[in-house]
């Protein structure tokens, strides 16, 4: 039962951070329609970003406070961001609007490749670490019920108590804002939307930047796990079956959906995967998205497709 | 004013279902390929063979299966390179485990199971639309990977996870030189082209277009969709698998499975939407593109003689690489085939455009 219990835990906590990434698609969905896959070079690039600057900023200006490095790095690395959103609907989005999804897929490929190469260039391509002062001691807990108590990862945990501040700051920011407001209006309608005078042009910038700071976040957060190297923009590939699981244009979905797929890789890896040679959690996530898909083809919380003849 | 058809008459119905009905192209096309029989055997080099003339040939060939499953059916797939892959292990398996197997045999074999392959995979389809199927047909490329990977059967027992073919023998003829494989590939496709290219144009082909325009109507209209979507998805991965097995035997000769990883996918689907959707000859174009651009792109350094390290030029490449296709779905969203039309419409009527 308390190994039970700690699998369910980390997988939730690696759920969470799924989610963060799959949170990045749909804002981004939502808003343009546009299925973004330069999501994974996008984490790649803010993770990048903060972790050079965080090594740079102190030698810059002679300073030798991580905290101040830590924060100004962030600062940084949120601009570069908002430029690269800005760039790409100058330079791209703009000029593919009413084109098939895709279309605007491959040219978000295209996107991808371009932020991989100009991050790798600008910032360097060996590996780099993030480090933002998380513990990494960790933690047990209820050990007069279970015996030897669970342990669970503190720096998990840090991680997903951000995202989960993240998600919530979020839907403030959408709820209750009138950018927000201006940002749901155009998700649910670009023309309706257009004619009451939303500038289309600048609510693609904000919310591919909203799409960036999130991957800024995602990368961090990974970042400080795992290292900064090319492989982080894998994670999105993670995030596929959470997108699609949660239904594309959905806040919520997205982060249940993650915390299914977290638990479900975990549980399977470890119940199942011992009987098939090991490694399935790569496809495993998948599998599981399509079953679900094929009950229910818009996803858990996804908008009802509607067929007009 | 040399391309027009004026003064060609058509006096039967078999004239007017011609694949070339202007007499013009069917020069041009019988022109094209003593080049590609003739010409280039007598003038390529061994490199050319090995790094242009075969990966063309092949991917162009794994382009058109694919294109007749996005461009002609509207089935976005990412999972190509799942079908290619496991062209290319069924094959080597039928080639390793039955003894005396023909190659030809082999090949079409691992066509076969790729096809049931794609048929299984492929039901998901018909209730799973768009973006959505498209992220789920990554089901397929992440599973056949770790099959591939983790189950020793499919390798013959092979240490180290990877395979090789050595000699290629057809009817007793062995194909070792790279002229000699790339006349092989040439014929293959030459052969499955045609077949697409008929396919497309008879009924199913149509069956699969009304599917990919509108699928509520085209079932109003009496086409069904569980065969109309089963069928490009079964016609589709035969001639991937097909391809992958190609891929193996004659481009690679010895592979692992990460030579039919997700980036495999992601190429051919490039090669198709900057190819064009839902035309043959934008397959070839599309394949003739990806496989150039890098090799171009490569050289351009050591042609203005810029010496810069290994690491950045590879960079600079993934930028401009991803730059162009950006720029090509901006300029041209339906493809090299479109403006290989568009040219064409235009040389009709020179010098007299109205």
């Amino acid at each position: 039962m308390g190994f039970f219990l700690e699998t369910l835990f980390g997988g939730l906590m690696v759920g969470m951070l799924y989610a963060l990434v799959a949170l990045g698609f749909v804002l981004i969905f939502k808003a343009s329609g546009v299925f973004n896959f330069a999501q994974g070079a996008m984490v790649l690039f803010a993770a990048l970003a903060m972790a050079r600057f965080s090594e740079w900023l102190p030698r810059w200006f002679g300073f030798d406070s991580p905290v101040l490095a830590n924060i100004g790095a962030f600062v940084l690395a949120a601009l570069c961001m908002i430029v690269v959103a800005w760039l790409v609907e100058r330079l791209a989005l703009r000029h593919l609007v009413n084109q098939p999804g895709i279309t605007l897929l491959m040219a978000t490929l295209g996107i991808g490749n371009v932020l991989d190469g100009a991050g790798q260039l600008i910032f360097g391509s060996a590996a780099y670490k993030i480090d933002v002062g998380m513990p990494k001691e960790p933690l047990i807990v209820l050990d007069k019920v279970f015996d030897g108590g669970l342990l669970l990862n503190t720096e998990d945990m840090y991680s997903a108590l951000a995202a989960a501040a993240l998600v919530t700051l979020l839907t403030l920011f959408f709820q209750k804002t009138s950018t927000g407001r201006a940002l749901r209006a155009v998700a649910d309608d670009h023309q309706a939307a257009q004619s009451i005078g939303i500038p289309l042009g600048r609510i693609w910038v904000i919310v591919w930047s909203v799409g960036g700071l999130v991957a800024l976040v995602a990368g961090v957060i990974w970042g400080s796990k795992l290292g900064v190297q090319y492989s982080i923009s894998l994670v999105a590939l993670k995030a596929f079956p959470v997108v699609i699981l949660g239904g594309l244009t959905s806040v919520p979905g997205a982060i249940l959906g993650g915390l299914i797929i977290g638990v479900g890789e975990k549980m399977s890896e470890i119940y199942i995967g011992g009987h098939l040679g090991g490694g399935i959690e790569n496809w495993f996530a998948y599998v599981l998205a399509l079953a679900v898909l094929l009950i229910r083809p818009q996803g858990l919380f996804g908008d009802k497709i509607i067929d007009r003849v | 004013m040399f391309y027009r058809e004026n003064g060609q008459f058509k006096s039967s119905y078999r004239a007017d279902l011609a694949l070339f009905p202007i007499a013009q192209d069917r020069w041009a096309m019988l022109a094209l390929a003593a080049i590609a029989f003739v010409g280039a055997p007598l003038l390529a080099s061994d490199y050319a063979f090995r790094a242009v003339l075969i990966p063309f040939l092949i991917l162009a060939l794994a382009a058109i299966g694919l294109n007749v499953l996005v461009g002609y059916c509207g089935q976005i797939s990412l999972g190509t390179g799942a079908f290619m892959a496991v062209g290319a292990y069924a094959a080597y398996n039928l080639q390793v485990r039955i003894e005396g197997m023909p190659l030809l045999l082999s090949l079409l074999g691992g066509g076969v199971a790729a096809a049931v392959l794609g048929v299984m995979f492929g039901i998901p389809s018909l209730r799973i639309r768009g973006l959505y199927l498209a992220v789920a047909t990554l089901a397929a490329q992440f599973f056949v990977d770790w099959f591939t990977n983790r189950v020793a059967w499919v390798t013959h027992d092979s240490s180290s996870g990877s395979v090789s073919v050595q000699t290629l023998r057809i009817l007793g003829h062995s194909f070792d030189t790279p002229a000699q494989r790339y006349l092989l590939c040439l014929a293959l496709v030459i052969v499955f082209g045609l077949l697409a290219k008929n396919l497309v144009r008879g009924a199913i082909g149509r069956e699969w277009m009304a599917m990919r325009d509108m699928d509520v109507a085209a079932a109003v209209i009496g086409i069904r969709p569980v065969y109309a979507k089963l069928t490009a998805f079964a016609v589709s991965s035969f001639i991937v698998g097909v391809a992958g097995a190609l891929w193996g035997f004659v481009h690679l000769g010895a592979w692992e499975p990460a030579a039919f990883g997700i980036d495999k996918s992601f190429q051919l689907l490039f090669m198709i939407i900057i190819g064009g959707l839902g035309s043959i000859a934008g397959s070839f174009f599309g394949a003739a593109f990806i496989v150039l651009l890098p090799l171009l792109l490569n050289g351009i350094p050591r042609w203005l003689g810029l010496s810069m390290s290994t690491a950045t030029s590879s960079h600079l490449e993934h930028m401009i690489f991803g730059a162009l296709i950006v720029f090509f779905l901006i300029v041209e969203p339906h493809g090299l085939a479109r403006l290989w039309s568009t040219a064409r419409q235009k040389l009709r009527v020179w010098p007299f455009p109205h």
